[in-house]
């Protein structure tokens, strides 16, 4: 069940908070949603599962329209919103078990489905606590659970693991991942790190609009153009080295790099690799190539660049 | 399938009545109260010198009026303040489903509680001859001004994310049709004074309490809390389209 984001716009008074986006994440596929504080993230999110009526443009999941079947909207969508908001006086068990009835799952079969829920969120011990009492860390699985409880086929998560340690990222980010494979995962982040290693695909949208969307490779090419590689060459003269590199085809730039011995950075030409030609030359002359690094551009630089 | 969604809102509230002690504090402050005055104090039923239930309704009158909105003010403003509104109004619920469900599980605890004081209505049966009638509707009148008075709260309660200010703005509401309007209208004449006289709550719960049912009381309950209620589901709505 695809999430189809069809022209969406969102005025909040006089102010635009989401300017006509458009995307669509297929099933199978896990999407992050990148972007800066305020760029309409969770607008959009809120939007999808039905919570805000959109200011004009359209969003389906499915088959069904937000604007003319909300109700079959909410049946298929696992819902984590921001800052994981949960009834702090009610006890694990008894808040997934209202959760479960409002989904319609039939009586007989909620304590199996709550007890399923239990497990696979890692809240053995703590299903009889009330919520209250519980660390962020145990919410955040709470959270989590009533998202999967009905066994969604389309899941939002609005920064799921925030406010956890590595370790629970870790956990959250392993079962995402698990459930991803045969369901539609829309969650947005602040962690990059965390949205390259769980996420398909990257879509960085700033003041609302869109400024980036592919695989995070495909983001840090984009940012880049051209190649660039690191390297150590030992057992020459430098300047020869220098001139030789300088005199290869597919390279555009060559300068020294400091503090390392025999160390240069080599930029080739667009759409031109010069790793071959580098190594090939250093058989030739009898050089040894001890370090070769292509230089990748992070996912904080891509970002910082699209959303300046 | 939509009355089941109802109860499963219903069931939620009562189960959080009971389990922040909000419920036990209302049941014993308002037995305590209304048993006080009722058999303790100054004008008590002994004085009155006839089998009747006359003076616990007058005293139930004000004790409800002023734990009702206790008992709502948080209904929808918490639910808004810790955001929880929003996991609730995107699982497959209507705004109609909720409003109802948080109204009945008030109404029902409020129920309860007039079902504790069935002790007095066996005690005063047994010292003299009692009008059934007349219990049964002054019970009658009690649970319609308390729905009222529900529906008042629930809409007071989803002005703000504040619980203080849904509970002073349902009184403040309430305070209106409970003795304001009555004042009101014996302070003027005329069509002006029928007004009031007829918006006023006393007017309407006197004559059920003392046995007389009649249409136009009925209607006059009915209508306010319909009318609370529908001004609770656009609230309830509104904030979403925003």
């Amino acid at each position: 069940m695809d999430i189809i984001v069809d022209h969406f716009t969102k005025d909040y008074g006089n102010q635009r908070a989401v300017d006509d986006i458009s995307f669509r994440v297929v099933t199978g596929e896990i999407l992050g949603f990148l972007g800066p504080n305020g760029a309409g993230k969770t607008t959009t999110m809120k939007a999808i599962t039905t919570f805000l009526k959109p200011t004009a443009g359209n969003i389906r999941v499915g088959s069904h329209s937000i604007l003319d079947e909300p109700e079959e909207v909410k049946k298929h969508i696992g819902y984590l919103p921001e800052n994981n908001p949960l009834y702090t006086d009610l006890s694990v068990i008894d808040y997934l078990g209202f959760i479960a009835r409002l989904h319609d799952i039939p009586q007989e079969r909620v304590r199996e489905r709550i007890l399923e829920m239990v497990v696979t969120c890692g809240l053995e011990g703590e299903k009889h606590k009330k919520i209250g009492e519980l660390s962020k860390g145990y919410r955040q699985r709470v959270g989590l659970a009533q998202a999967l409880i009905h066994d969604p086929q389309v899941l939002v998560l609005d920064e799921p693991t925030s406010g956890l340690d590595p370790n629970q990222i870790i956990e959250i980010r392993d079962l995402i991942r698990r459930i991803g494979k045969e369901k539609t995962v829309l969650l947005s982040s602040h962690i990059l790190a965390e949205v390259e290693a769980t996420c398909d695909r990257i879509l960085i949208i700033n003041k609302g609009r869109i400024v980036a969307d592919g695989t995070a490779d495909e983001l840090r090419r984009q940012s880049q153009g051209s190649e660039i590689v690191n390297i150590t060459i030992e057992d020459g003269m430098a300047d020869e080295i220098f001139q030789a590199l300088r005199e290869l085809e597919s390279v555009e730039i060559v300068s020294f790099l400091e503090g390392i011995a025999g160390g240069f950075e080599v930029q080739s030409k667009p759409e031109l690799s010069s790793r071959r030609e580098i190594f090939k030359l250093c058989c030739n002359r009898g050089w040894t190539l001890t370090r070769m690094t292509p230089f990748a551009a992070s996912l904080e630089d891509v970002f910082r660049e699209v959303t300046r | 399938m939509t009355m089941k969604k109802i109860l499963i809102i219903s069931g939620k509230e009562m189960r959080q009545f009971f389990d922040s002690l909000i419920a036990y504090i209302l049941l014993t402050g308002f037995l305590g109260f209304s048993g006080f005055f009722t058999w303790l104090y100054g004008g008590d039923v002994f004085l009155v010198g006839q089998a009747s239930l006359q003076t616990f309704f007058a005293i139930a009158f004000w004790t409800l009026f002023f734990f009702i909105p206790a008992l709502t003010m948080r209904m929808i403003a918490e639910e808004r303040r810790s955001g929880t509104i929003e996991t609730l109004m995107t699982k497959p619920v209507t705004a109609w489903q909720v409003v109802l469900g948080k109204f009945l599980a008030t109404l029902l605890l409020v129920m309860i509680a007039l079902m504790l004081t069935l002790p007095y209505y066996f005690t005063i049966s047994g010292i003299g001859k009692i009008d059934h009638g007349a219990v049964i509707s002054g019970y009658l009148g009690l649970v319609l001004m308390s729905a009222v008075y529900i529906s008042i709260g629930l809409f007071a309660s989803s002005i703000s994310g504040n619980q203080i200010v849904g509970f002073l703005l349902a009184l403040l509401i309430s305070l209106f049709f409970h003795i304001l309007f009555d004042l009101l209208s014996s302070a003027f004449s005329g069509a002006l004074a029928e007004i009031f006289y007829y918006l006023s709550m006393s007017s309407h719960f006197e004559s059920i309490s003392r046995g007389v049912i009649d249409s136009k009381d009925l209607l006059y309950f009915l209508i306010l809390t319909f009318l609370g209620l529908v001004l609770t589901h656009h609230r309830l709505t509104r904030s979403q389209a925003v």
